[in-house]
């Protein structure tokens, strides 16, 4: 019976707000997962982590003009200082001979410390930007928000919210998944059907960004990083088949939702982090077990592993 | 034994600034130059990044060390976060090996993970962990003497090992496999290398904070890689920026109220970069530009001149003067555009025009640049038929290029390897300007 309490605890706790927690957590986690998984493979996993540093300066930003924190203008600045450090780091890296890696650090380090110091300058120490919510993000606060009255339950505001982005991002993959699937494979064949790289990469490079602010306020600004890459790197390893990972990507992203309330529950430790925790060791799983690439399967067909395929040869873009 | 030990700790006592301010400044500089060196090597070695992941990583050691030292030393939260980076940087490295996971995947993993595994640990100790903010968001001012003996001992051994190491660091950095062929032992040496870096950073943080310690490694790096193609000069310049972001960053955040000295650090590292980015004389990008102008314009007048021994080709060399019309006809493009052609060349001693000027002729020197242009052409058509099989109608594009670059050597050898050709593939002479003093009944003098 004992085991049984353990399951049951999060819906004995929490009731109904288990249900809003699993589902904003798997909100969020979803649109992260896809796109991630292109991220993935178009080798620009850390490209997720220059826009979620970067967003900092857009935001003081638009604090500053508008003086609202609620202000819809703070998502519009946070996704324009996103898509800067991107134009940065391609300003930087198609210009000279600094490779893409050292191009992002030195773009999102640069925004990051331009927002510290804007937030010292324009807004002073009246005004904290709550740095607790950069890194904790609001997901535990979610049961405190506004509701609506939707279909007879209060919904959470937040839910909703990450709902449409949800939705709006499957969409845009359904639409353009076949752009997408070429471009990342081969961007050269891409171009020669006309479809511009350019245009491509910075399309791309926007809806990452819009995501990354959306999930920024409910997992903060380092964890969203583990929800775009964790999911399709799982699934990277499960898989050769692109349309197999997304849907690999997107069961892990409900299981690490799911997963992530159970622990948050028994721990009592923040929700946001509890979800990565349990992505990360769905990754292990992957990583040991995996039908692709899993160490153990390698281990006991005794072959050797696939000794420096990752770093200095050619790529294949 | 022990008295040079005491000697030494007295040695170092005696660098240790008294003030506040001098405290941070010196914090400021030892970090320029420790993370100026390293991050040379990690710019080269494409792990640009490892540095963030590191710092992010090292968060549950800090927590495990808020936690489990009784009275908070920083010692022993040090050696926990040393552990936890380290263990990072592995899980890196053999993410990297055993699967296809591609190093920006496998930095990202460890990164956010280690973190949120920090913070889920952290959230369950608040009372614990109060100085874990403090200890990410980094504050340089608050470096103390320990503090400060620590960063002293640490850039003296990084300065020292490197100093004695740089020649396998380096080979290893460019090519690993190479290196292991040598006899170097790599994976010691990468032991090393990583470990010293886990180390640099951790002391690194609680100066700059987590963000930051990227920008102490990375930017004057790749700073000084854009300025020389000499390792031991990169490692140098790379130092100086260092300590130069440091040094100013430290100045202009004591100067003015309440501005946190890490960021502007790393914006004055970001400022020195975003000149060299634009005026470094070689890979700087105005030089580029410039660059790339320059040779436009000499493909542009060197396509013209082809077009006036095209049209002269094409009347049998009957007439000796071309009209800028015709000009303007045979390459598509409007008279002005033409006239302007006209003058750069004209400028440069290639034509003259005659005194009405609508029309010109070749001079000598414009004779012997359009027939080397259009002998580089055909002789490059006639190569890619006979030897690299291609159709005849697919040869053309890519001498439309390679024409303006071909050395006179590699025509030589072109000449000598095609037995000294008088036809193109498509039946047109080759027109030969070493001729041209001799025969000059072919060229209407």
């Amino acid at each position: 019976m004992k085991t049984l309490e353990y399951i049951t605890l999060p819906w004995d706790v929490l009731g109904l707000g288990a249900l809003w927690l699993i589902l904003m957590a798997f909100f969020v986690a979803l649109p992260c997962s896809q796109m991630g998984s292109f991220l993935i493979l178009r080798r620009m996993a850390l490209t997720g982590d220059a826009i979620s540093h970067s967003v900092f300066p857009g935001v003081v930003i638009a604090f500053f003009i508008t003086g609202d924190l609620a202000s819809p203008w703070l998502i519009v600045g946070a996704g324009l200082a996103g898509l800067a450090s991107t134009v940065i780091i391609e300003l930087i890296h198609k210009w000279t001979r600094v490779k893409q890696d050292a191009a992002t650090g030195i773009s999102f380090t640069a925004l990051f410390a331009l927002g510290v110091v804007l937030m010292e300058l324009l807004l002073g120490k009246n005004v904290d930007l709550d740095l607790e919510c950069v890194l904790h993000g609001r997901l535990g606060l979610l049961l405190e928000e506004d509701r609506v009255l939707l279909f007879g339950s209060l919904v959470p505001m937040p839910v909703l919210v990450m709902a449409g982005v949800a939705v709006f991002t499957m969409l845009l993959l359904g639409l353009f998944f076949r752009v997408m699937m070429l471009s990342s494979f081969d961007a050269d064949l891409a171009a020669s059907y006309g479809y511009r790289p350019a245009v491509i990469h910075y399309g791309m490079m926007f809806v990452v960004s819009f995501i990354v602010v959306a999930a920024f306020q409910a997992v903060g600004a380092i964890l969203v990083i583990a929800l775009l890459i964790l999911p399709g790197a799982a699934a990277y390893l499960c898989t050769y088949r692109l349309k197999v990972m997304l849907a690999i990507a997107a069961l892990h992203a409900l299981i690490s939702a799911v997963g992530g309330l159970y622990l948050h529950v028994w721990f009592n430790s923040n929700m946001a982090a509890s979800v990565v925790v349990c992505g990360g060791v769905l990754f292990l799983l992957a990583w040991l077990l995996g039908p692709v690439d899993g160490v153990v399967w390698k281990w006991f067909k005794d072959e050797p592993p696939a000794l420096e395929e990752s770093s200095d040869k050619v790529g294949n873009r | 034994m022990f008295e040079d030990v005491s000697f030494l700790a007295s040695m170092i006592d005696l660098l240790i600034p008294g003030s506040g301010s001098g405290k941070a400044i010196m914090a400021a500089v030892l970090l320029g130059a420790s993370c100026g060196l390293l991050g040379c090597f990690v710019v080269l070695r494409r792990v640009a990044l490892m540095g963030d992941a590191v710092s992010h990583a090292v968060l549950p050691g800090v927590v495990a060390g808020l936690i489990y030292s009784a009275e908070r030393s920083p010692g022993v939260i040090f050696l926990f976060a040393a552990a936890a980076g380290l263990l990072g940087a592995c899980l890196v490295r053999l993410m990297m090996f055993s699967t296809r996971l591609k190093s920006d995947a496998a930095l990202g993993i460890v990164l956010a993970t280690f973190f949120a595994f920090g913070i889920m640990w952290q959230s369950r100790n608040q009372q614990d962990t109060v100085g874990v903010m403090n200890f990410l968001f980094g504050n340089i001012g608050s470096i103390d003497a320990s503090d400060l003996r620590m960063m002293l001992v640490t850039t003296l051994i990084l300065v020292v090992t490197m100093f004695f190491l740089r020649r396998p660091l380096l080979m290893m950095s460019f090519d690993e496999g190479f290196s292991r062929g040598l006899g170097y032992p790599v994976k010691i040496l990468n032991g090393v290398f990583y470990f010293l870096l886990t180390f640099s950073v951790v002391v690194a943080l609680q100066a700059v904070g987590v963000v930051l310690v990227s920008a102490m490694l990375i930017t004057p790096a790749a700073a000084a890689y854009l300025l020389t193609d000499r390792f031991e000069r990169m490692l140098i310049l790379s130092v100086v920026f260092g300590v130069a972001s440091g040094i100013s960053g430290g100045l202009v955040s004591a100067e003015v109220n309440g501005l946190p000295t890490g960021p502007v650090i790393a914006l004055s590292a970001t400022l020195l970069f975003g000149i060299i980015y634009l005026l470094a004389p070689r890979h700087g990008v105005l030089s580029k530009v410039a660059r790339t102008l320059r040779r436009g314009m000499r493909v542009r007048r060197e396509n013209t001149l082809k077009a006036i021994y095209q049209i002269h080709e094409g009347e049998g060399f009957a007439h000796e003067e071309v009209s800028v019309l015709m000009l303007a006809r045979k390459r598509g493009q409007t008279e002005e555009k033409v006239n302007k052609d006209c003058k750069a060349l004209l400028s440069r001693g290639f034509i003259e025009m005659a005194e009405d000027g609508v029309s010109l002729h070749l001079s000598r020197l414009g004779w012997k640049r359009a027939m080397e242009i259009v002998r580089n052409h055909r002789l490059w058509e006639l190569y890619l038929t006979n030897e690299a099989d291609y159709a005849e109608d697919h040869v053309h594009e890519d001498a439309e290029k390679i024409e303006h670059i071909l050395e006179p050597g590699i025509v030589r050898q072109l000449e000598q390897h095609l037995d000294f050709p008088e036809l193109d593939p498509h039946g047109k002479p080759i027109p030969q300007p070493a001729h041209l003093v001799t025969q000059s009944s072919v060229v209407p003098s």
